[in-house]
């Protein structure tokens, strides 16, 4: 689909192009947003003090981030006294390593995933499928997605593009059953299919939401049930989750859950929301015989290094920025290109990734504030993007914009000069056309889309001097 | 980098030296005299839920209307029994799985004697428990805020009862309903100090998605169906 050596922004910018020009699609995904929006709000208006509240679970993740390494170590301290296993990986390769050992170590022959955003981050399904084995993704909406052989759409609502009919035509053609028109045939074809691979499968692996310090668990957050049958039933289980989603008490997820789900789906609390503390303890019945859990960095510190936009680690990955972002509506969620799509990922994706690949995406954005309003964490999205910007810009001007500005400086200073260069003005405008829209037009990147307005053929002082002429003679005449 | 903890001290290494320049805090919350913000806060901000036992019920009984759950207020243990019965035979059960305990062996000795039983506590097969019609399970509590039934490995027979049978059956009394999260992490702390069961889970209703055009389906994966036996 993109060609893997064009630069990033010039990939954008033709799926930007692509996309905003597909009606029906634009109006499947503004459909699905306007559902979620009016859930929110419905739920949102239950809160006694949203705002104190979201003061709170912002003041939660700051003493967490702030204090990353006594947390982890906590946590880590908690969780291995229970039998689990830790696992510190520092990129990517190092993350892949680990599990594909793990599973080779073991004779591990199906392996069942539930939803892992780190995994699509580090391309795990990949690395796994390249070793020889099977990997199902549970949740509905990565079964839809990797049967199509798609990224996620959306980081929550990863098929929100996809209308019903081609989800049916997807399954016929993919799994050989009948095309239907209900959402909920069509769920229960993808319940059919997976029920049997969680029984069948010797490992389990998931993402996390939450690290607790305090008693050693992860929080994982879902709607479907896969990911506790994925953590419960496979007789190893990984989880895959990054180093700043931690949280110092068990207590402090009875503020942020229900935060979460309210941000995220507009729910009061989400369908299963889970904490593990390890593999199968003495005495219990069931679940894992070994827990791992692999804590990623993968550039994480880069942006804990910079204090200015430190709190972008605050993030729940509720998605709510995405949901209100009116480029997100119009773009869509593959056109960013990246892991995490929306506002919060074009703030964090150029620590992650390099800043001067992925600034573009830093510009994608009419800074309406709409992410950072809605953000349940309270992190300064819009902000952090003009952050970015800036730092892109110190980091590596534009070529020529600097020799632009003193041009310009220079005339400003001097008016005789500017008035002087007013009169050439509407002659530029009578010339242009000629050139509009070719390879010669320097304005090209604007007439491409947009018209570019006529030079006035007098000047505002001009008009205003004759203006003020005609109303002095008029009045003089009155008199 | 070692093969068991991976590249642990360079992670801690980066994290130690990125945090040297500290970061403001741009939303202080509220704050408690011991300097961080406490559960007692949470319940002023979060959805309300009235004081008393009644109110509890009350708002419980309408989230889970509003969640598809079915509650079912029974007056004792035989109309519990008579009440599943009802839908045991509606949905032709043949198989129910569960767990030893004092309101489910109550209510498991009630149930006609050619319904088979799997007790999980006694070693179980996953196959034969995925294609059992239900499983019984008691809680650990039950959440007024959120509608969420509760569960862990030792009060609801380990980790997969409660969401591999495609039904779920809760048999609780209705003195277990705590106003919020706050609430059950606290009764949870008491109950288990530092021995925590391996798995906490707060069920809100049946198993859902929304993942096709944002349209709600019940069942996804989890139980299609949860029901709730309310005992006084």
């Amino acid at each position: 689909m993109n060609s893997f050596t064009s630069p990033p922004k010039d990939i954008f910018q033709n799926d930007a192009d692509r996309t905003t020009d597909d009606g029906p699609r634009r109006a499947a995904v503004r459909n699905a947003l306007h559902n979620y929006k009016a859930a929110r709000t419905r739920t949102g208006a239950t809160y006694t003090d949203w705002k104190a509240a979201r003061s709170a679970a912002s003041t939660i993740k700051h003493e967490a981030v702030n204090h990353l390494d006594k947390y982890l170590e906590e946590f880590e301290r908690k969780f291995t006294a229970r039998g689990g296993k830790v696992f510190w990986a520092s990129n990517s390769q190092q993350a892949r390593e680990y599990i594909v050992n793990l599973a080779k170590a073991r004779n591990v022959r199906a392996i069942v995933k539930s939803k892992a955003m780190t995994g699509e981050e580090i391309h795990l399904n990949d690395a796994l499928i390249a070793e020889g084995f099977g990997v199902v993704e549970s949740d509905l909406g990565e079964f839809i997605q990797q049967l199509k052989g798609e990224a996620p759409y959306h980081f929550v609502f990863p098929c929100m593009h996809l209308r019903r009919d081609e989800i049916s035509d997807l399954f016929h053609k993919e799994l050989g059953t009948a095309k239907t028109n209900s959402p909920e045939e069509l769920t229960m074809i993808a319940r059919r299919v997976l029920r049997r691979t969680y029984v069948e499968a010797d490992m389990g692996i998931s993402g996390g939401n939450f690290i607790v310090a305090d008693t050693g668990m992860i929080s994982i957050t879902e709607n479907e049930g896969n990911a506790r049958l994925t953590v419960g039933v496979p007789k190893i289980h990984v989880a895959l989750i990054g180093i700043e989603k931690v949280v110092p008490r068990l207590g402090d997820l009875a503020l942020l859950l229900p935060m979460l789900a309210t941000a995220g789906t507009g729910q009061h609390l989400t369908g299963y929301n889970s904490m593990y503390g390890g593999p199968r303890q003495p005495g219990e019945n069931d679940g894992p015989e070994e827990f791992h859990v692999v804590l990623l960095d993968n550039h994480r510190t880069r942006l804990l290094a910079d204090p200015e936009q430190r709190d972008a680690l605050h993030c729940i990955r509720c998605g709510a920025c995405l949901n209100v972002c009116p480029i997100f509506k119009n773009i869509g969620g593959h056109t960013y290109g990246t892991t995490y799509q929306g506002p919060i990922g074009s703030v964090i994706t150029p620590h992650f990734r390099g800043l001067q690949d992925w600034k573009h995406l830093s510009g994608a954005s009419s800074l309406c504030g709409a992410c950072t309003e809605t953000c349940p964490v309270g992190i300064d999205i819009h902000h952090h993007l003009l952050h970015n910007r800036r730092n892109a810009a110190a980091e590596k001007p534009a070529p020529g914009e600097g020799l632009l500005w003193k041009a310009f400086t220079f005339l400003m200073r001097r008016p005789a000069l500017y008035r002087l260069a007013t009169r050439f003005a509407p002659l530029g405008s009578m010339l242009h056309p000629l050139i509009e829209r070719s390879a010669l037009d320097p304005m090209i990147a604007w007439t491409n889309t947009r018209d570019f307005p006529e030079a006035a053929t007098k000047s505002f002082r001009q008009q205003f001097n004759a203006h003020q002429a005609a109303k002095a003679s008029k009045n003089g005449g009155a008199k | 980098m070692t093969p068991t903890q991976g590249d642990r001290d360079a992670v801690l290494g980066r994290i130690r030296e990125a945090l040297r320049v500290p970061a403001p805090l741009k939303h202080p919350a509220e704050r408690s005299a011991g300097g961080e913000p406490t559960t007692a806060h949470f319940r002023e901000w979060l959805p309300p839920v009235g004081p008393s036992l009644d109110a509890r019920f009350e708002l419980f009984s309408r989230l889970s209307e509003t969640l598809k759950s079915e509650l079912i207020v029974c007056a004792d243990m035989d109309e519990a029994a008579a009440q599943l019965i009802k839908i045991a035979t509606e949905a032709s059960w043949k198989t129910l799985g569960l767990h030893h305990g004092e309101l489910t062996s109550a209510l498991a000795s009630r149930l006609p004697a050619d319904l088979g039983r799997i007790f999980v506590d006694d070693g179980y097969d996953k196959n034969a428990l995925e294609a059992s019609d239900a499983g019984l399970t008691e809680c650990e509590l039950l959440v007024a805020q959120t509608g969420s039934v509760c569960v862990t490995g030792p009060s609801s027979g380990g980790r997969v009862l409660s969401v591999l049978p495609p039904h779920h059956v809760v048999i609780a009394r209705r003195s277990q309903i705590v106003t919020d999260l706050s609430e059950a992490y606290a009764s949870l702390a008491a109950k288990y100090r530092d021995n925590y069961p391996s798995m906490i889970s707060f069920i809100t209703g049946p198993s859902r998605t929304g993942d096709i055009e944002r349209i709600l389906v019940l069942g996804a994966h989890g139980p299609k169906r949860l029901t709730i036996l309310l005992l006084p």
